[in-house]
């Protein structure tokens, strides 16, 4: 919609200003004019005209002084010099000066449409660049990343520190905690995020099977290598590998995954050919490294060259207060996916979440709320909506202080609040109830 | 009973009079419009509106005189010369008018092709200015100009873009001339 562009006409001429302006509104555009500079100054900001046609020859201040002053206010805004020909080598002048183009009075009809059609476009390009962009960066801050627990903003700090750099990182965390994303978000964050991020679970394959995976193989390297086949390794060049479960790397593949590292260079399997390769390595582990090493099981010098930058994700139930947050996350993002309506959590199904001590992590709330939208037909998510083991764990909680938290709400709504009640049926004094009221701040709601 | 419009001629040779151009021009007018339409030869002076260095009439100043003798008794005017015209900052105009106005002129001085060195056809000479004097006469319903390429109102910015779009308005502008 040409509506939507705003252009600004500058020129001391009346008689030019308002058949510019008449010409422009025939086109449908949203059209300002203007016959000082200064005034023009006045209420520039970022962001208020998409293009501006100013005249190169103005008492006050010529065109020049004014698309140097407003590139600096506004360096968006396309600027187009009127000029007569006269002054065609000042206006050149204006297009080493950020000028996008310039034309000379009187405008040729078909010029100026030309221009302004070509003006549109180079805003429209801009503008959709800016919107892509600002989208990537949604998806690389957020993605599937959520959370907004002091232990989450932590994470998020440190992965906004490494990601420019070129250091290797460790994460750390138990299975579910969303290492793989972590690892994802550093690379697209880092210089090498056009180049691949390429993955290898170290765990779940055999030892001969991960050294072809790593390093690839020449043809007839063993029995059914009928191809030569790059490695993950290779792959990697330029951009990120990503190893996940180191801590399962058998001794040997220990060995060959230091000279890599060091080297940054290998053999393919059954190869004589160096092949040298630039990667950044992250590694992820759930296993106590440090234990590993010390019993020998892991080699202490690979465990130095992976453990340079350490990050630490937290377990979903030592980040209780995201619960909720993933939990309307995962039911707005599988609502998209089985484009189901938007649905939301009963009151006791999400006590049920909170409570639940979450062995498998951010995983397996995904995975229950995945369920929950499949089995339920209500517009609200309900306790029997969920997997039938989270259902059996309701009340079951870790710690003793849970556990007196949610049975002393659970009298407290029986009782509908009434303290005097409540603290008979618990057996304990009002002013004791009261305290752990305070502790616990509840509130009758 | 219909509002009063007025076609105005003017022109040096006053070619215009009672020749079937005028005739076929009142003819679309009318079932285009909905005008009870008068015809007039202009008694302007064509001085007042001449640029000596470049050699063409300023529309505006044409388009105001219009106004000023004319806009009292009708709702709509039209003027039509074979002045070659323009609008200061631009080389040359088809035509103009006021947007959401009662004003409008359309320049044949442009729409022959003998003016681009070819040899004169009549049948695309009025094709032509029957496209012009729908556009700038659109111009004064509100209309601005359209993105769809056949429709009337699609600008056009050289001879070739007049050509290339259709005598008729698209349904979506065409609705504003109705209502």
């Amino acid at each position: 919609m040409n509506s939507e562009t705003r252009i600004l006409i500058v020129d001391d001429e009346l008689v030019v200003r308002e058949s510019l302006k008449h010409w422009f509104e025939e086109d449908g555009y949203n059209v300002e004019v203007s016959e000082d500079a200064f005034n023009v100054l006045q209420i520039l900001q970022p962001d208020k005209w998409d293009i501006m046609l100013v005249d190169i020859k103005m008492p006050k201040m010529s065109g020049l002084e004014l698309l140097e002053r407003v590139k600096a206010i506004d360096p968006e805004c396309i600027v187009v010099i009127i000029t007569a020909y006269a002054s065609v080598p000042t206006a050149v002048e204006a297009l080493k000066n950020g000028a996008f183009d310039y034309v000379t009075k009187p405008i040729d009809p078909e010029e100026l449409s030309h221009l302004i059609a070509k003006a549109v476009k180079h805003k429209n390009l801009k503008n959709e660049n800016i919107s892509l962009k600002a989208r990537i960066e949604e998806m690389i801050n957020l993605g599937d990343l959520v959370g907004e627990s002091l232990e989450m903003k932590k994470v998020f700090e440190l992965i906004h520190i490494v990601a420019p750099q070129d250091t290797t990182v460790m994460i750390r965390g138990e299975s579910g905690t969303g290492k793989e994303l972590i690892a994802r978000a550093i690379h697209l964050n880092s210089p090498r995020k056009y180049y691949p991020i390429i993955a290898v679970n170290c765990g779940a394959l055999a030892e001969s099977i991960l050294e072809s995976e790593l390093f690839g193989h020449e043809k007839g390297a063993f029995t059914g290598a009928q191809y030569k086949r790059k490695g993950k390794i290779e792959m990697a060049d330029g951009g990120t590998l990503f190893l996940d479960e180191v801590g399962t790397l058998s001794p040997k593949m220990q060995v060959d995954l230091l000279r890599v590292i060091e080297s940054k260079q290998f053999n393919r399997v059954g190869g004589n050919d160096v092949v040298k390769v630039n990667f950044r390595l992250i590694s992820a582990t759930n296993e106590p490294l440090e234990k590993l090493v010390e019993n020998g099981k892991f080699r202490e010098d690979l465990y130095y060259r992976l453990n340079v930058f350490a990050i630490n994700v937290p377990a979903l139930r030592e980040r209780r207060t995201d619960i909720p947050i993933l939990a309307n996350f995962f039911v707005n993002k599988f609502s998209r996916l089985m484009n189901k309506p938007n649905k939301s959590i009963s009151k006791d199904a999400m006590e049920v979440l909170n409570n639940y001590n979450w062995p498998g992590n951010v995983r397996e709330l995904e995975n229950a709320i995945e369920r929950a939208m499949v089995v339920g037909t209500l517009p609200e998510i309900q306790v029997e909506n969920l997997p039938f083991r989270i259902e059996n764990t309701k009340g079951m909680l870790d710690s003793l202080e849970d556990s007196e938290r949610l049975h002393i709400k659970k009298i407290l709504e029986k009782y509908d609040w009434n303290v005097t009640r409540a603290a008979a049926a618990l057996e304990i004094d009002r002013v004791t109830l009261y305290n752990k009221m305070r502790k616990y701040d509840f509130r009758k709601e | 009973m219909k509002q009063k419009a007025v076609l105005i001629l003017f022109s040096f040779t006053n070619s215009y009079t009672n020749s079937s151009t005028t005739n076929n021009i009142l003819d679309l007018l009318s079932r285009t419009f909905p005008f009870e339409w008068e015809i007039v030869d202009a008694d302007f002076n064509s001085k007042d509106f001449y640029s000596h260095p470049r050699k063409q009439y300023h529309s505006t100043k044409i388009l105001e005189q219009a106004l000023e003798k004319y806009s009292d008794n009708f709702e709509k005017i039209l003027v039509l010369t074979d002045y070659d015209l323009f609008v200061p900052v631009l080389t040359f105009v088809f035509g103009e008018a006021q947007l959401k106005g009662k004003a409008a002129i359309v320049s044949t001085f442009r729409l022959h092709q003998e003016f681009y060195g070819l040899l004169y056809n009549e049948k695309l000479f009025f094709e032509r200015l029957q496209k012009e004097i729908l556009h700038e006469l659109g111009h004064t319903f509100g209309l601005i100009h359209c993105k769809d390429w056949f429709c009337v109102m699609h600008a056009s910015a050289n001879i070739d873009e007049i050509d290339m779009k259709s005598d008729h308005f698209c349904n979506i502008c065409g609705k504003f001339i109705v209502d």
